[in-house]
C-alpha cells in the first residue's frame, strides 16, 4: 500500500511494538507530528519541556525496560539539544533511536533556517546513524536502526529523514518485527554485520582455559558491568559465583545484578569503590570481568591494574579486548552464554574456593572524613528511602556526590533498578531519565536522586511530570554547593572553592508548588521520613528538599591515576 | 601490519555519502594520524576500498581494526603485512627545467624510474612515477635539486599477494 514517508516512520513503529514516544515537534518535523495525530491511539506521545529532557526519558525508559526507547526532535536547535542525551545513551549502551527530520532536501547544505547536519555532529556518539534521502528505503531504514540499537552491545542510533521524505509516498507492507531478519534488507545486514548486530558464539577452547585457570586460582574475583545487566545475565553472573565462592565487586552500571546481601558482593569498585572491593581486586590472582570496559574511573592506574594477576575479559564488543587493559585473555560474546558454558566447563566436581576475601573486611570505624553536622546524613536519607520503599523502587541519579552515595549506600537487589549516568556523568540526566522510567514502569516507584545543581539544570521537566501525573519523586541532597567538585577543591585544591557554592536560588519547595507539584523541605531524618510517606501516599510526583552539610563527603575516594587501594581518604 | 610506528589497513565499505568522513573521523577522534589515506571504487560501483597508512604499534593497529569493524558501513577490514603485500603509489612532480642541460638530465633519470614525462615546457617538466613507496621517494630525492615547482602523490594502495584477498581470514 503506498503511505507517505510520515506515515511509514508511524508503521514502523507499530512494528516495534513502539508504545510511547518522548518529544518536541518543530517545522521540519511537522508531517511526523501530524500523521502521530492519527495514530495517537497506538502511540502515546510524551511532550516535554525541553529536548534534552525528551533524550533523558527515552534513555531511562530504555533502561528501565530493556526495551528500544524512541524520541523525537525537530531539525536545528532541536536536534542539538539531543547531543547530550545521545552521548550519554552511547556511554552507558543504551539502546535508544531518535528520529529528527532535517530541512527538505532542496534546503540541505544552504545554511538554511533550523538546518544542522546532525548526523555529523552525533557520527562520534550513536553506535551507527542514518540519513534519509529516498523514501523507498526509509522503512529499511527504521527496521535496521531498531536491530542496531537494540542487539550485540545495544547503543543509540539516529535517523534523520528530510522533510520532503516525510510527504513523499512510497510502498509499504507491515512486516512484523519476527519476520525482519528474512526481509531482504535486514537478511543482508545481519549476514553481513554478524559481529555488531548478532551475538557471537564465545570459543569454546578460550572458556576451557578460563575453567583451568579458575581451578588453579587462590584468590579469583568477579568484575561485573553493564554489559551483565544489558544481556540479562544477572541469575548466571549469580550463579557462578556461588559455584566459585568468589568475590565480585559490581562497577556502577552493574550495581543490582547482584542482592545487596548477597554474602560474596563487596559493592561497587574504582574511585569511590568500597574498601573491600578495591582491597580484594588488588589481593586477587585471577580477575573474570564480565561486561564491563574498564573505565578510567575502575581501571585508575592501568598500569598497576595487572600487578601479580590474570585478567579474563569476557565482552560482546571486539574492540574492548585490550582497549584500556591489556588481559591475559579476552572472550567475545554474550555475557549470559559465556557464564553458562563457563559453568558447564566448571562441571559439577568443581571445588569452592575457601572465601579468602572475608579477612580483607576492614574493620568498622568511624572515617575521619565524616562530617559532624546536625543535618540529614546522605547514608541515612537512602537507609530511610529503602525502608519505605523496599526491593521495589527503581532509584535514577543525577551525577555527583548523590549518585556515589546512592551506589554506595542504597540497597540494590536486582538489575535495572538503578539508572545513572554512569560513563558520560550527564548532570541534568535525572529527572529526564525517571520520567521514562516511570512510564515504562508504572507499578513501580521511581525516586529521582539528585543535587541541587543538578537538578537546577534542567528542572523544567517538572512540568512535564505534572502535566502527564507521572509520580516521579525527587530527593533533592541540598548541600548548597557542587559537591563532588567542591570535594576535590578540598582534598587537592587547597580549599580554594572556585565558583563551586551555590548560594543562591530557587528556593525548590516553591519552584515545585510553582509547577503543581508537591514540595517538601526535610532537614531532619524525621520531616524526611513524613514528606517521602506524604509523597508515596500521594502518587502524585513530588520534590522533597533535604538540607544537608556541604561538607559532607563521599568516602572512600581514590584519585585518578592511583592504584585501588591507594585511599586518598577511607 | 605494524612496521616500526605505522600500520597499513585496508578497509572495504559501501559506498554512500558521508562514508568516508566517517572512517577518517574515526581515526581522529581514537587519537590516530593518518599518513595516507586513497580511496576508490572497485569493480562493484556500490563499494570503495580505501587504504590507510597510520601512526601507531601493533596494538594500536588492532585496536583500530575493531573499530573499524563496528561500522556498519565497513564490509571488510584488514591489517596487511607490507612484507606480504603490493604496495604502489604514483606521484606526479613539476619540476623547474629551465636550461637544456637541467632538462635532459630529468629525463635521463626519468627514465631509469620508467616514469612518464606527461608535459613539457622549454621552462619545466612535469613527470608521474609509479611504484612501491620507496622508489616514490628516491625519485623526489632526485628531483629536489633541480627545484621542484609542485607535487602531488595518489596515496598508497595495496593488495595481498598470492590468492589472499580482503575477504580472506586473517
Amino acid at each position: 500500500m503506498k503511505l507517505t514517508g510520515a506515515q511509514i516512520v508511524m508503521e514502523c513503529l507499530l512494528e516495534q511494538d513502539v508504545e510511547v514516544v518522548f518529544g518536541y515537534p518543530g517545522g521540519t518535523i511537522l508531517n511526523l507530528y501530524d500523521a502521530l495525530y492519527d495514530y495517537r491511539d497506538k502511540i502515546t506521545h510524551i511532550l516535554t519541556a525541553h529536548e534534552q529532557g525528551a533524550s533523558h526519558a527515552a534513555d531511562g525508559y530504555a533502561r528501565a525496560t530493556g526495551k528500544v526507547g524512541v524520541c523525537f526532535s525537530t531539525s536545528g536547535p532541536g536536534a542539538t539539544n539531543l547531543v547530550t542525551g545521545v552521548a550519554t545513551a552511547y556511554m552507558d549502551s543504551s539502546p535508544v533511536v531518535f528520529i529528527t527530520c532535517n530541512v527538505a532536501s532542496n534546503l540541505i547544505g544552504r545554511d538554511s533556517f533550523q538546518e544542522i547536519d546532525i548526523t555529523g555532529v552525533t557520527m562520534p556518539v550513536t553506535k551507527s546513524n542514518y540519513q534519509v534521502r529516498d523514501v523507498t528505503k526509509l522503512a529499511d531504514v527504521i527496521r535496521e536502526a531498531f536491530a542496531v540499537a537494540s542487539s550485540g552491545r545495544p547503543g543509540p542510533v539516529l535517523i534523520d529523514i528530510m522533510k520532503d521524505v516525510t510527504a513523499l509516498t512510497a510502498d509499504y507492507e507491515f512486516i512484523p518485527k519476527a519476520n525482519h531478519a528474512k526481509d531482504s534488507h535486514m537478511a543482508r545486514l545481519l549476514q553481513r554485520k554478524t559481529n555488531i548486530i548478532a551475538y557471537p558464539e564465545p570459543d569454546r577452547e578460550a572458556i576451557r582455559t578460563v575453567a583451568a585457570w579458575l581451578r588453579a586460582s587462590e584468590r579469583p574475583m568477579f568484575l561485573v558491568g553493564g554489559g551483565v545487566v544489558s544481556s540479562g545475565a544477572a541469575p548466571s553472573m549469580r550463579r557462578i559465583v556461588e559455584l566459585v565462592n568468589a568475590p565480585a565487586a559490581a562497577t556502577i552500571l552493574g550495581q543490582g545484578v547482584f542482592r545487596y546481601d548477597d554474602p560474596m558482593f563487596t559493592g561497587p569498585i574504582g574511585m569511590h569503590g568500597t574498601k573491600l572491593s578495591n582491597l580484594a581486586f588488588v589481593e586477587a590472582d585471577l580477575i573474570i570481568a564480565v561486561g564491563t570496559r574498564f573505565t578510567d574511573r575502575v581501571a585508575l592506574n592501568p598500569g598497576k591494574f595487572r600487578d601479580r594477576k590474570k585478567i579474563v575479559h569476557i565482552d560482546i564488543d571486539a574492540s574492548e579486548i585490550n582497549k584500556n587493559v591489556r588481559v591475559d585473555l579476552g572472550i567475545v560474546g554474550d555475557a549470559g552464554r559465556a557464564l553458562e558454558m563457563l559453568i558447564e566447563a566448571l562441571g559439577s566436581d568443581f571445588e569452592k574456593k575457601s572465601n579468602w576475601v572475608a579477612p580483607l573486611l576492614p574493620e568498622t570505624r568511624k572515617s575521619a572524613y565524616r562530617h559532624e553536622s546536625n543535618l540529614l546524613k546522605p547514608d541515612e536519607i537512602l537507609r530511610a528511602l529503602h525502608e519505605r520503599t523496599g526491593d521495589n523502587a527503581i532509584i535514577v541519579t543525577d551525577v555527583g556526590q548523590h549518585q556515589m552515595w546512592t551506589a554506595l549506600h542504597f540497597k540494590f537487589s536486582r538489575p535495572r533498578q538503578f539508572i545513572t549516568s554512569a560513563g558520560f556523568g550527564t548532570m541534568g540526566f535525572g529527572l529526564g531519565a525517571a520520567m521514562g522510567a516511570k512510564v515504562g514502569c508504572p507499578d513501580v516507584p521511581v525516586i529521582e536522586i539528585t543535587g541541587d545543581g543538578c537538578f537546577r539544570m534542567n528542572l523544567n521537566e517538572l512540568s512535564t511530570v505534572e502535566y502527564y501525573d507521572i509520580p516521579v519523586i525527587t530527593i533533592i541532597f541540598n548541600n548548597g554547593t557542587l559537591g563532588m567538585v567542591r570535594q576535590w577543591q578540598t582534598l587537592l585544591y587547597k580549599s580554594r572553592y572556585s565558583e563551586t557554592t551555590l548560594d543562591r536560588g530557587p528556593d525548590f519547595v516553591k519552584t515545585a508548588e510553582a509547577f503543581g507539584v508537591a514540595g517538601y523541605r526535610a532537614s531532619d531524618l524525621e520531616g524526611f521520613r513524613a514528606a517521602l510517606d506524604a509523597a508515596l501516599k500521594s502518587g502524585k510526583a513530588a520534590v522533597i528538599d533535604c538540607i544537608i552539610d556541604m561538607d559532607e563527603k563521599v568516602v572512600p575516594m581514590v584519585p585518578g591515576g592511583k592504584h585501588l587501594n591507594d585511599f586518598l581518604i577511607d | 601490519m605494524a612496521n616500526g610506528n605505522t600500520f597499513t589497513i585496508s578497509i572495504l565499505v559501501e559506498n554512500y555519502a558521508g562514508v568516508l568522513s566517517q572512517i577518517t573521523r574515526l581515526f581522529s577522534r581514537r587519537g590516530y594520524n593518518i599518513q595516507s589515506i586513497a580511496a576508490d571504487t572497485i569493480e562493484r560501483p556500490d563499494e570503495t576500498r580505501i587504504t590507510i597508512i597510520a601512526d601507531g604499534d601493533l596494538e594500536a593497529a588492532q585496536q583500530i581494526l575493531f573499530q573499524l569493524r563496528k561500522q556498519i558501513s565497513v564490509i571488510s577490514a584488514k591489517l596487511l603485512n607490507p612484507a606480504d603485500a603490493i604496495q604502489r603509489s604514483m606521484v606526479i612532480v613539476k619540476v623547474d627545467g629551465d636550461t637544456k642541460e637541467k632538462r635532459d638530465e630529468i629525463i635521463q633519470i626519468s627514465n631509469i624510474f620508467r616514469a612518464n614525462i606527461i608535459d613539457i615546457s622549454l621552462d619545466c617538466l612535469t613527470v608521474s612515477v609509479t611504484g612501491a613507496p620507496d622508489k616514490i621517494e628516491a625519485f623526489i630525492r632526485l628531483m629536489t635539486p633541480f627545484g621542484i615547482l609542485e607535487l602531488v602523490r595518489s596515496g598508497i594502495v595495496t593488495i595481498e599477494r598470492g590468492k589472499l584477498t580482503i575477504h580472506s581470514e586473517d
